[in-house]
Order: structure tokens, then C-alpha cells, then sequence
């Protein structure tokens, strides 16, 4: 066990954790941050998707002790309210079927825009392939990523 | 004790605390009186018969409960929507209440089959459409005037002629007081302003922002993290363990085991025993659980032949499960076996045998498909806190009523004792409607004397079972000199079950037509898949007939509408399945919608399919073109029957998923054994279409009438494979008679 600083949504916590435990379970178990999910624990599905440092990254996969002092954001850290452009498009889109993928694709679709305000096609497809919904949300995803990218 | 629908146990009302009106109502029209009140509800003590409610407060929130298990399908919307309508509200004001979870309490508290709105369709608008005519009544009284002359709009009463207005909440607590009208007028269905205008999904901003709303999610104050670990194949069970080096590993509290069913246990419908003895790891975090379950020893050891006994839907039957490590390859060979030897008949009209005989051409063809994995995004898990006198359930589940009888019996508990909360579901397609993983909570809570909350891993749950079953069918047509279709025979089979539908379609337009089906039994568990058998005869059957029409020389689209048009003024044989106007209706829908017959796109080549199935019609044209090899799925123009639609936009978002899920399915999906061992266990080799695999365009549109509303999470999803396998033969030349197609694709174009 070891104690980590951690930069979350911008406040500092304290945890005491085994150094290899992924950021996820940290979120989950320790902060009770339940925005970010599990769905596959390998970096193949992108539930689990935050940003470190403002980039995406899956949280599954990220020892904690990689990530003190850096800043994280979950979903939860987002906006307050629900207020970004890519949840509000979210909404205009009715994106969610049964919902449990989305905080990772939205996490993701930041990501997306904030490097590419502007992508096409292909790069909203090439850059969310690493997310995966078994609802088959997809098509209304990338709707959704067009219009945040106008905002 | 069964109750049949009655009026008057229908509908019950009573006045609020601080103002207002509550109407409680069934919401299904089979009601069963509850055993037991419920539990933290401010219904009533007298309601215990009722399962949902309006209420209305004095400061005029409308609060509308929902009590369906919401997994997608988007009934936490839609069913509220309708009792909105006939009551006139304000959707806007409208608070949907996700109602407390008490299977006694409940009926038919479950998702699947695609019946959530088909039930509720009438209940739900008598229910609305009393409490308006109540608040008119009230009206009337309080104005002085006659009830007639009382209007409504939007959660507002008016007298025209003396100009009074009041909102439904000022007028709520006289409401209450009214007597339940006898008889209701509904609304004309052209007078909708809420049902068939699209409303957004009521959880969404909860959804955007992470809001704890999963199983996976509830959490509870002292409670421990559970795994288990099943052994690692079909056919194998537990030995022995040790556990020494676990134990010593960092948070874990404790190892042991349990035992899912005594043996000579009776089981009942939607239980299962994939794996009856567990071993579980308890610890306080879910990593230092996971790292401490690789540190367990266990030998594992054949297990033998098993008896279960079912008793489901009054019938009692014998299951022999057969001992034995099984692989995929014996799998196909066992069934090319079985497929030569005599079956069961399920359907015989006219003298097929002669007409075969006959025969200038016979047409046959033999189709197959894998087990499939669930994979909900949401891997299973319940928490669990039970005690010598009761038990909580927290869950993601589909079918709590099945559930909670199994836990009963397994705890030594009544019924009322168990108390099952059910959570939003990160995914179902039927896998939820199996509630093993309820049971091991509860025993492993029971054992640790503490509130648990077990978790699958997605090798878990990947690597559990209950998996869509893998069939094959052979279909074999008869053709007469002139190219007429005169005999058809299908023969399905599978392990453990075969797909044959008999009494559908071309049921009823053949005069010689014999359907059969056998089945092997095996020790891999198998369950309910979205659309189950569906999801597998219908790309087959529409793959036969694309072939059948090419071989008659007729347009695909016609040649079915050729069928129908038999079918419908000439029926063959009784009790055929299908309505073929309604049938004929999707595919005369998508004929128009994707300019069918118009000369095509030079570079992209198009497949049809339909079906009907869980009372709805569906047909879908895909265009697609092969790039680098690769299938790439340009449109997709879907055409649907489900009666009214309630929440088009919301409906549509479940019609374009079916086709993306179908297509990954048709084209990837795939669940290997060797020697008894799934052969996937993650999504590196289990794959699951992604973004960059979908069709670029997909359009939804459906048949406009008045008919009361059918289901539609299943029926769009099987007709996709047989659509995406018709346009793959125009794309490749090659037709395609194995699932999952990538695989057959890269044999052909040599990869």
C-alpha cells in the first residue's frame, strides 16, 4: 500500500492503495466516482474512458501510481450541470439507448474535439473506434460529435 | 390464485396529504391481487392490488410511476408518455418516478419478449383518461356547470362560455372524491399530442452527466467485494482448492464456497446451474479481490451426467445433461449427423413427399450459426445483503419474478421477505432474464453474514454461458418444369434447441410444405437472445428465398409479395402465424423507401429481408460494397410494423441499433469451444462492431395506422442478417450460408 496525491476534477484526494491499482477501481471503490464504468478491465471497450491531463485515456489500464500529481477529469468533472456541448448534444441527439457506454464515449468525443475541433467522418470513426456500445448507438453518436463540433 | 382484468378492481383513487389526487391503477391487464403491501411506497394500504399511479399534487406536479425494468428499450419514457396523453397533461411537467420493486406487488415487472407497451397499451389509457375525466367531473361541480361543457388542454380545465380555468392541481383534492367513472372515453388516436411526437429519453441528462444509475454502481455502507470462480470449462467442476496464498493477499476477508442447487433440486423457468459449485473471494476492493482470485489453487474434475428437473409454465419436465468436455468442431459434425436422420414433425401440409419426387429442380441448402455471447456492456452483478429473516437484492435484471421465487426457495425465506431493487441495466438482449448471479449473491451474503456485492469480470461473463444457442436448418424447395414452387421443406436443429417456426411464413403460401426440427442436448447453457430462434431462422429463411427467387427468375421483393398474396387470398393449412397484408405492408414500404428497382448505384449492391416476429413486421434493404476486401455497409433502409408508434424518435434510435447490432453479429459474432473452454473471453477476441464498421446512412421508417402498438426491440434484429447476407452475395458473387460471415468472406477473398 502506498499513499497517492490525486488531481481529480480539480480537487486533490488522498487515497492509500496498492501502487498497480487502475485509476478506475480508485474512482469506483476508493471515491465513490461511479461516472466512470467497467467493462472490460484491458483497454477494449472504453467505458472506463477519462482524461489525463486533458487527453483520453482508459482508466482500466492506468496504475494510480502513474497518474499522481496529474489532472484528472471524469465525467462527473465535466460540466456541473450537464451543460458541455458534447452532453448537451448528447441530449439534442437522444443518443443513450441503455446508457452505460455513453460516459466513456462523451469522455471520449472531448477528447476528440478539443485536438480536432472539426473532424470528419473518418476521424470521428477512426478516433472512437476504441469504443464500443452493444446498443449500436454509433451512428447517433457521431451526430451528436458533429453537432458539439459546431458549438 | 389467477384474477382476470375486472373494472373494478382497475382503477382505485384517494386524496393526498397537503392537496391533491392519486389514481392507482394496474398496469397490466392480467392483475394479480398482491400478497403483501409495499415497501417504502406511498401507496395506500387499501391499493395493494394496484401496481402503478398518477398523483397529482395541490402545487400541480403530475407524477407518473414507472415500473418496467429499463434497459434500452426506453419504457421509462414511452409508457408514462401514454398515460400523459389520455390524460392530458403537460409532458413537460411531468415527472416519471422509477416505482419501487416488489414483484408481489408488480405483475409482469419484466422486460422481454417485446411486450412492455403491447400490454400496457389499454390499462395505461384507461388509467390517464379516468383521472381527466375525473378532474372534469370536479370541475363541473365546483364551476356549477355541466361536466360536458369542461375541456382540457395540457394540464389545464376550462369553462369556455364563463371563461373559469384551473390548473389539474387546484382541482386535484375535489377530484379525489369523484367516483371512478364506469366507462371512459379514450382519445381518437388522431387527437394525440404526446404519444406519436417524440419525447426525449427521461434519464437522459443523468445519463450525460455519470449519475450512479447501474447494479454496478449501488453501493452500500460495509459492504464486501465478491467473485467467484467457475471452472474452466462446460463440463468440468470443482475438485478441491487452496486458498492459502489468497487469503494472505492485501483486503480479502475470506474464501469458500457455495453450492448454486442442492442436487435433486427442482428448478424453475429462467433458472439455470451453468456451474453449481463456486468458489468465492471476499475482500474489501474489487482490484485486491481480482488480484487475490489469480492466487487461488483449484483442481478442477470431469463432472458427470446430471438430472435437473424444470418445473416452467405448469409443466414439469427432465433434463438430462450429458457429461463431457465439448468443442465446436464436434459440435458442427454431430449436427451435419443428426441433420440426416429422421426428426420430429412440427408442421405438415399437403403431400410434400410427392412433390419432391415430382420435382424438375429441387433447391437445397444448408445454413448455420454460432453460439453467440450476451456481452451487456455491464457485466452481471447484484448486491446482495441477506439475513436469517430477510434478504435485499439490488440488481440489473430483467425478470424479477422468477427470480424472487428461486431466492425464496434457496433462502428458506418468504417471499415477502425478499426484497429485489432493481437498477437500471446496462444491456439485457436476455441475458438478465437469468437471474444465477441473484442467487450466488444472496448465499454468499448469507455465508459472509454481510452485505455483498459480487461481480463478474467480463471473462466471467463472457466465459459463463447462457449463450444464444448454435443451430443449423436445412431448407429444400421443389420446383416444377415452368419454375412454379410446388413443395418447400425445412429441417432446423441445434444444440440444445432447433429454430423452427412452422406456422410462419411461407407457411400458408406452399400447398406442400413439411417443417421438422431435432436437437441435441449439451452441457452449454443456453438463453433467451434478443429475438431468440428468430435471430437465426430469419437470415436463413430470407437467404433461401433470395436464392429461390433468383433460381424462379423473379425480383426478390416480388416473389415474397407473390407468396403473400397467396397466402392471404388462399391460405394453405390453419393457425399460420403472420398477417400478410401486414407483412406485405414492410416490404412494399422499403421497396418504396430505397427506390428498389431503380437502377442501382454501380458500386454498391443491395440485399432484402424481412420477418415478422413478437407480433411485429420488419424488412430492411442493405446496399453495400467490398473495399480492401472488407464488407462496407453503405445504407441501410428499414421499414417497420409495430402498430402506433409511441416515441418515434426513441423508436427509431432502437431500429437503427437492432441493424448495427445485427450487422456485428451477422458479420463477427462468434463463441468457439475447445474441449469445453470458450475460446473467447474479452473483446480482443470476441468481436463486437465498432464505429468504423456501421452503415453510413441508415433510414427507419414504419408503417402508418391505427393499430395498437406491438413491441419493437426484437423484430427489427433477425431480418438484418438475412438482408446483409443477400446484399453480400450481389457485392461477392458467393452466397453466404455460415455465421459469422467475416470468417466465410476471408476464406473467399483469400485473407
Amino acid at each position: 500500500m502506498a499513499k497517492f496525491n490525486l488531481k481529480i476534477n480539480g480537487k486533490i484526494h488522498r487515497v492509500d492503495v496498492d501502487p498497480s491499482t487502475p485509476m478506475l477501481w480508485v474512482l469506483r471503490d476508493h471515491l465513490d466516482l461511479q461516472g466512470t464504468k467497467y467493462g472490460c478491465g484491458m483497454a477494449l471497450c472504453g467505458a472506463c474512458t477519462v482524461h489525463l491531463n486533458g487527453t483520453a485515456m482508459r482508466s482500466c489500464v492506468l496504475p494510480v501510481s502513474a497518474a499522481e500529481n496529474q489532472e484528472i477529469t471524469t465525467i462527473e468533472g465535466l460540466s456541473p450541470n450537464g451543460d458541455h456541448p458534447v452532453q448537451q448534444a448528447w441530449l439534442e441527439h437522444d443518443v443513450a439507448q441503455c446508457g452505460y457506454c455513453q460516459s466513456g464515449q462523451i469522455m471520449s468525443a472531448v477528447s476528440l474535439l478539443k485536438n480536432n475541433p472539426n473532424p470528419s467522418d473518418e476521424d470521428i470513426e477512426a478516433f472512437m473506434s476504441g469504443n464500443i456500445c452493444r446498443c449500436g448507438t454509433y451512428s447517433r453518436i457521431k451526430a451528436a460529435i458533429k453537432t458539439a463540433a459546431k458549438q | 390464485m389467477k384474477n382476470t382484468y375486472s373494472r373494478r378492481s382497475f382503477i382505485k383513487v384517494s386524496a393526498i396529504s397537503g392537496g391533491g389526487m392519486m389514481l392507482g391503477f394496474n398496469w397490466f391487464v392480467k392483475a394479480k391481487p398482491a400478497e403483501i403491501l409495499s415497501k417504502g411506497n406511498d401507496i395506500p394500504p387499501e391499493w395493494v392490488e394496484m401496481n402503478g399511479y398518477i398523483k397529482i399534487t395541490g402545487d400541480n406536479v403530475i407524477k407518473i410511476m414507472a415500473p418496467n425494468p429499463e434497459f434500452g428499450q426506453n419504457v421509462k419514457t414511452s409508457l408514462p408518455m401514454i398515460v400523459a396523453e389520455e390524460l392530458d397533461a403537460d409532458w413537460k411537467s411531468v415527472v416519471v418516478e422509477q416505482a419501487s420493486y416488489d414483484t408481489s406487488l408488480f405483475v409482469r415487472q419484466m422486460a422481454g419478449g417485446s411486450q412492455s407497451v403491447r400490454t400496457t397499451w389499454k390499462p395505461l389509457r384507461t388509467a390517464g383518461a379516468s383521472a381527466r375525466q375525473m378532474l372534469r367531473e370536479a370541475a363541473a361541480q365546483v364551476w356549477n356547470v355541466p361536466v360536458e361543457e369542461v375541456t382540457t388542454k395540457t394540464g389545464v380545465l376550462y369553462h369556455e362560455k364563463s371563461g373559469k380555468s384551473a390548473k389539474y392541481g387546484e382541482l386535484a383534492s375535489k377530484a379525489a372524491a369523484i367516483p371512478i367513472p364506469k366507462d371512459v372515453q379514450l382519445k381518437g388516436v388522431k387527437e394525440f399530442k404526446i404519444v406519436r411526437h417524440s419525447q426525449k429519453n427521461v434519464d437522459g441528462l443523468n445519463i450525460v452527466t455519470g449519475k450512479p444509475l447501474f447494479g454496478l454502481d449501488y453501493r452500500k455502507e460495509g459492504m464486501l467485494i465478491a467473485m467467484i470462480q467457475h471452472p474452466p470449462a462446460f463440463g468440468l467442476k470443482l475438485k478441491s482448492y487452496d486458498a492459502k496464498e489468497a487469503l494472505g493477499m492485501p483486503g480479502i476477508k475470506d474464501v469458500f464456497t457455495i453450492k448454486l442447487f442442492e442436487e435433486g433440486e427442482e428448478m424453475a423457468a429462467f433458472d439455470t446451474r451453468t456451474f453449481n459449485d463456486a468458489v468465492v473471494v471476499l475482500g474489501k476492493t474489487t482490484w485486491e479481490v481480482m488480484n487475490a482470485r489469480k492466487k487461488l489453487k483449484i483442481e478442477w474434475e470431469p463432472a458427470s451426467e446430471t438430472k435437473e428437473t424444470v418445473v416452467a409454465w405448469g409443466q414439469k419436465r427432465e433434463n438430462v445433461i450429458p457429461a463431457g468436455l465439448e468443442s465446436t468442431e464436434s459440435h458442427y459434425s454431430k449436427m451435419q449427423e443428426m441433420a440426416q436422420k429422421p426428426a420430429k414433425q412440427l408442421r405438415k401440409d399437403g403431400d410434400p413427399e410427392a412433390a419432391f419426387q415430382n420435382a424438375a429442380r429441387i433447391i437445397e441448402r444448408t445454413y448455420t450459426a454460432p453460439f453467440l455471447a450476451h456481452n451487456t456492456m455491464e457485466p452481471m452483478n447484484c448486491f446482495a445483503h441477506v439475513t436469517d429473516t430477510e434478504a435485499l437484492l439490488v440488481a440489473p435484471l430483467q425478470a424479477p419474478e422468477f427470480a424472487e421465487k428461486t431466492l425464496a426457495k434457496r433462502l428458506g425465506l418468504p417471499v415477502e421477505k425478499i426484497d429485489i431493487q432493481m437498477t437500471r441495466m446496462g444491456g439485457g438482449f436476455g441475458r438478465r432474464a437469468y437471474g444465477h448471479y441473484l442467487v450466488e449473491a444472496a448465499l454468499i451474503s448469507r455465508k459472509a453474514k454481510v452485505p455483498v456485492k459480487l461481480i463478474y469480470t467480463r471473462e466471467d461473463d463472457m466465459t459463463y454461458g447462457i449463450y444464444r444457442p448454435t443451430y443449423t436448418v436445412t431448407y429444400r424447395a421443389a420446383l416444377d418444369a415452368n419454375k412454379n414452387l410446388i413443395g418447400f421443406h425445412v429441417k432446423g436443429g441445434g444444440i440444445p434447441e432447433h429454430a423452427v417456426h412452422a406456422n410462419r411464413f411461407p407457411a400458408g403460401a406452399i400447398d406442400n410444405y413439411l417443417a421438422e426440427g431435432w436437437e441435441i442436448p449439451s452441457n452449454i447453457t443456453i438463453g433467451a437472445f434478443r429475438a431468440p430462434r428468430s435471430n437465426f431462422i430469419a437470415g436463413a429463411e430470407q437467404s433461401f428465398l433470395d436464392e429461390l427467387a433468383e433460381a424462379m427468375g423473379k425480383d426478390p421483393i416480388e416473389f415474397r409479395l407473390e407468396l403473400l398474396k397467396r397466402a392471404k387470398e388462399n391460405p394453405v393449412g390453419a393457425n399460420n402465424d403472420y398477417d400478410a397484408d401486414r407483412y406485405a405492408g414492410v416490404l412494399n414500404l422499403v421497396k418504396e423507401k430505397s427506390g428498389w428497382g431503380s437502377p442501382e448505384k454501380r458500386d454498391l449492391h443491395r440485399g432484402v429481408a424481412a420477418y415478422f416476429c413478437h407480433n411485429s413486421y420488419a424488412a430492411h434493404v442493405i446496399d453495400m460494397k467490398m473495399q480492401d476486401g472488407q464488407p462496407v455497409v453503405q445504407n441501410v433502409y428499414s421499414a417497420m410494423d409495430c402498430g402506433i408508434v409511441v416515441n418515434p424518435d426513441a423508436a427509431s434510435n432502437m431500429v437503427e441499433g437492432a441493424v448495427i447490432d445485427g450487422i456485428g453479429n451477422a458479420l463477427y459474432g462468434v463463441l468457439t469451444l475447445k474441449d469445453g473452454v470458450p475460446e473467447q473471453s474479452n473483446f480482443n477476441t470476441y468481436r463486437i462492431i465498432r464505429h468504423h464498421e456501421i452503415p453510413k446512412h441508415i433510414e427507419v421508417h414504419f408503417v402508418e395506422n391505427d393499430i395498437d402498438p406491438t413491441g419493437l426491440g426484437e423484430p427489427p434484429f433477425p431480418p438484418v442478417f438475412g438482408a446483409l447476407a443477400n446484399a453480400l452475395y450481389r457485392a461477392t458473387g458467393k452466397r453466404y450460408y455460415r455465421q459469422p460471415f467475416s470468417k466465410e468472406l476471408s476464406e473467399t477473398q483469400g485473407g
